[in-house]
């Protein structure tokens, strides 16, 4: 699938940055999702094989794969913080839907990125009518082209009922596709991974039901115990960075397999060959660079697989999930940025994809947490620090 | 697939040794290394628990439980202690596993029972050579036949080098294949003469030099095709990368603990991101090294071939253990460069790992 179907359209949708892969989409769709995992979301069972083959299709090309026709993220988070019910009535059009549909996950605010606890999209409890509105603006939005304009999808978003209670007052709603008062109002244009839409939403008087608060009917006079409120609020919404982040790693781990394997297969061709068992001060430049890149992705695939294998053992793996897409993120940034190197010309010229790799890598240093904000939540994990002893 | 916890049995060998480490290795690493003297008492602690023999034929008294995961676990808690401690208590299986693995029925039986037995190091290894360009599978040390046996030319260093040392395994080219043959280290034309490095000085190390060394047919390890030798090198690697871990993850916890004791400004330097983020990396890049000494030990518990796997997981904890122990130092300041805290010794020991290369150390 990576390499049939994928690669062929790579540097077209690289290039045509907007445009639905359709072939890709319909592909997909019709035949490519029944051999892959149900979606990005939810599965725990079989985690390491959900990683593996995100690494799969990310090695195939890592804008298409966010492209696909699933649940995304969004899914992620109603697996993690829905109830059966919601998983049903949201999961289920993704299984059943007669055309291609997505779910996507809107958290980032222009001042609030890594600070998810700083967002101001507001939620006020109408009860009257039963129903939440959503008032606020979403940006970088992964998918959100698609979720929010194609029947059958849905955006997760992140909103507070009350500023003064801090992420005790945050809560995720799930905005169904086409809502009145949710616009797609722009998609940007990026360093890399061009073929995934990167949405801005705008919610102005966005109405949903209160059955699409994520883990439940929180009443409005429980705003006030947020902590006993039903729903699982901040936290529900963090547990899904346990489940997305060694899937995000594992995406980086496979775009930067791509540039790897291919900067190893392309130096065999021109005859250096890597001589694993001479002695270090015997290799070249050359076979020390490619030794030590191989090495750093082999670390970062393993902390990828640790964090999913202890996830399907139902353990608590905030700490090694994090661990992991720190790792994974830097490392394939500076594997593709050597291959880049390493390839001369080549290597630098759009006539290969190497170059594109390197563009998409980037990303994974910076989405679903960034390094940084992977490294702090590593520290107060080791130093058995809370957030506000290591700020 | 690789699994990411180690089994019931394992888990209880590696809780005994680590408790081992902690309770009577680490109290006396700064001593030895001052002293350059291996405490005894713990050498005999060490020989009770069976740690080498456990993994030795039990025709000749050995437990027959061989593994390399296993290996990997205990030699990270032994280093995690002390590595020259570490590399004293696992001396004796560089010549016991090699005999094991590669010597005839006759070898084993004349070497193996006296080595498994004995509390000393009665066996050791000559492997590095004084060269840049040191390499385990084309030693220069040259190994002749003559009328009735062997002669062997050639120098040798970094070789563990007890009082109590009976035989040695040098290893040398015939023609342009490896060999390794038993050497007493009474034999004449080997001069040992003592060494002493920027660390590691806890253990009796030496330089051998070979000149004309007589020996018996029946020195050299009988069988020694390429692809057992690739498997000891990779066993050595193994071992060695995870004694590393040990080293680095010792260094991390202490300046981890330091970080949250020192205060400056008012409050523990680990609050600050600049500290913090530090030990974070430390901790990522520990855990990413000790997955990939697990994952080629794994291989090798296997019977598969581990080269590639062994040599990425010892470029990697070269780096990672120079990098946490150096990085200790930091945290810890001035302190860190006095001999009264132990990171300036972890330092020192961290970069041996550069030139390290051993043979089956698990």
């Amino acid at each position: 699938m990576a390499l049939e179907q994928m690669r062929p359209v790579s540097r077209r949708y690289d290039e045509d940055e907007h445009a639905l892969p359709t072939e890709w989409v319909d592909y997909y769709w019709q035949t490519g999702r029944k051999g892959a995992p149900g979606s990005l979301g939810g599965a725990t069972d079989g985690f390491v094989q959900v990683c593996i083959q995100a690494e799969e299709l990310c090695f195939g090309d890592a804008g298409l794969y966010l492209r696909m026709p699933t649940a995304a993220l969004g899914g992620s988070a109603v697996s993690a913080a829905g109830t059966p019910e919601q998983k049903e009535r949201f999961l289920r059009p993704f299984r059943e839907s007669p055309h291609p549909i997505w779910g996507a996950m809107a958290i980032t605010e222009a001042s609030a990125g890594s600070d998810s606890a700083a967002i101001q999209t507001s939620a006020r409890y109408d009860a009257e009518r039963d129903e939440w509105v959503l008032n606020g603006t979403k940006i970088f939005c992964t998918a959100g082209e698609g979720a929010s304009q194609i029947e059958g999808g849905f955006v997760v978003v992140w909103a507070t009922v009350d500023k003064t209670l801090g992420r005790g007052g945050i809560k995720s709603f799930v905005v169904p596709a086409k809502t009145p008062g949710m616009k797609l109002v722009g998609l940007e244009k990026k360093l890399g991974i061009r073929a995934s839409d990167t949405a801005t939403l705008v919610f102005e008087d966005c109405r949903v039901a209160s059955a699409n608060l994520l883990g439940g009917r929180a009443k409005a006079e429980k705003k006030a115990e947020p902590a006993r409120a039903g729903d699982k609020g901040f936290k529900g919404a963090m547990a899904t960075f346990d489940a997305s982040r060694p899937i995000v790693a594992a995406m980086a781990v496979g775009v930067g397999r791509a540039a790897l394997d291919f900067l190893v297969e392309e130096l065999a061709r021109q005859g250096v060959e890597i001589r694993y068992d001479s002695p270090p001060r015997s290799q070249t430049a050359l076979e020390r660079d490619v030794i030590d890149m191989q090495a750093e992705l082999q670390a970062a695939r393993l902390l990828t697989w640790r964090a999913a294998s202890m996830m399907n053992r139902g353990r608590p793996n905030s700490l090694e999930a994090s661990m992991a897409k720190a790792k994974a993120g830097l490392v394939v940034t500076k594997i593709t940025q050597k291959a880049v190197e390493l390839l001369g010309p080549p290597g630098y010229s759009k006539k290969l994809l190497v170059e594109k790799w390197m563009r998409d890598a980037k990303i994974n240093d910076i989405y679903e947490g960034t390094q940084q904000i992977n490294q702090l939540i590593v520290a107060r994990r080791i130093l058995e620090y809370s957030s506000s002893q290591l700020r | 697939m690789i699994d990411f916890e180690p089994t019931e049995e394992q888990a209880l060998i590696r809780d005994t040794v680590a408790e081992f480490a902690r309770g009577e290795i680490r109290p006396r690493a700064r001593d030895a290394d001052e002293s350059g003297k291996i405490p005894e008492d713990v050498l005999a602690r060490a020989h009770e628990l069976g740690l080498i023999a456990n993994g030795l034929p039990e025709a000749y008294g050995g437990g027959g439980e061989r593994s390399a995961l296993t290996g990997a676990l205990v030699a990270e808690e032994l280093a995690h202690g002390d590595l020259s401690i570490a590399l004293a208590i696992l001396a004796p299986g560089l010549l016991a596993y090699p005999v094991a693995d590669l010597g005839s029925e006759a070898q084993k039986a004349r070497l193996l029972p006296a080595l498994i037995a004995s509390p000393g190091a009665l066996g050791t290894l000559a492997l590095q050579e004084p060269r840049f360009d040191s390499d385990p599978y084309r030693p220069r040390t040259q190994a002749r036949r003559t009328a009735d046996g062997w002669r062997l030319d050639g120098a040798k260093c970094l070789v563990p080098w007890p009082e109590t040392v009976r035989h040695v395994l040098v290893l040398a080219s015939v023609d342009e294949t490896l060999a390794g043959f038993v050497v007493p280290s009474e034999a004449a034309g080997l001069r040992a003469t003592p060494d002493a490095y920027l660390g590691i000085r806890a253990l009796p190390t030496a330089e051998l030099s070979l000149d004309d060394v007589k020996l018996p047919a029946e020195a050299r390890l009988d069988g020694a095709p390429d692809g057992s030798a690739r498997a000891l090198v990779a066993r050595g690697r193994v071992g060695l990368a995870a004694l590393a871990v040990g080293v680095a993850s010792a260094a991390f916890e202490l300046a981890r603990d330091y970080a949250k004791e020192r205060h400056a400004f008012g409050a523990p330097i680990a609050t600050k991101q600049a500290m913090a983020f530090k030990l974070a990396d430390m901790a990522i890049e520990i855990d990413g090294a000790r997955l990939l000494v697990w994952e080629a030990a794994w291989r090798l518990d296997r019977g598969e071939d581990a080269t590639r796997e062994a040599t990425l997981a010892m470029q990697q904890v070269r780096r990672v253990a120079l990098e946490v122990t150096d990085g200790a130092v930091q945290v810890f300041g001035g302190h860190g460069y006095i001999r009264e805290y132990l990171p300036e010794l972890l330092l020192r020991n961290a970069r041996g790992f550069a030139c390290f290369e051993a043979l089956s150390l698990v």
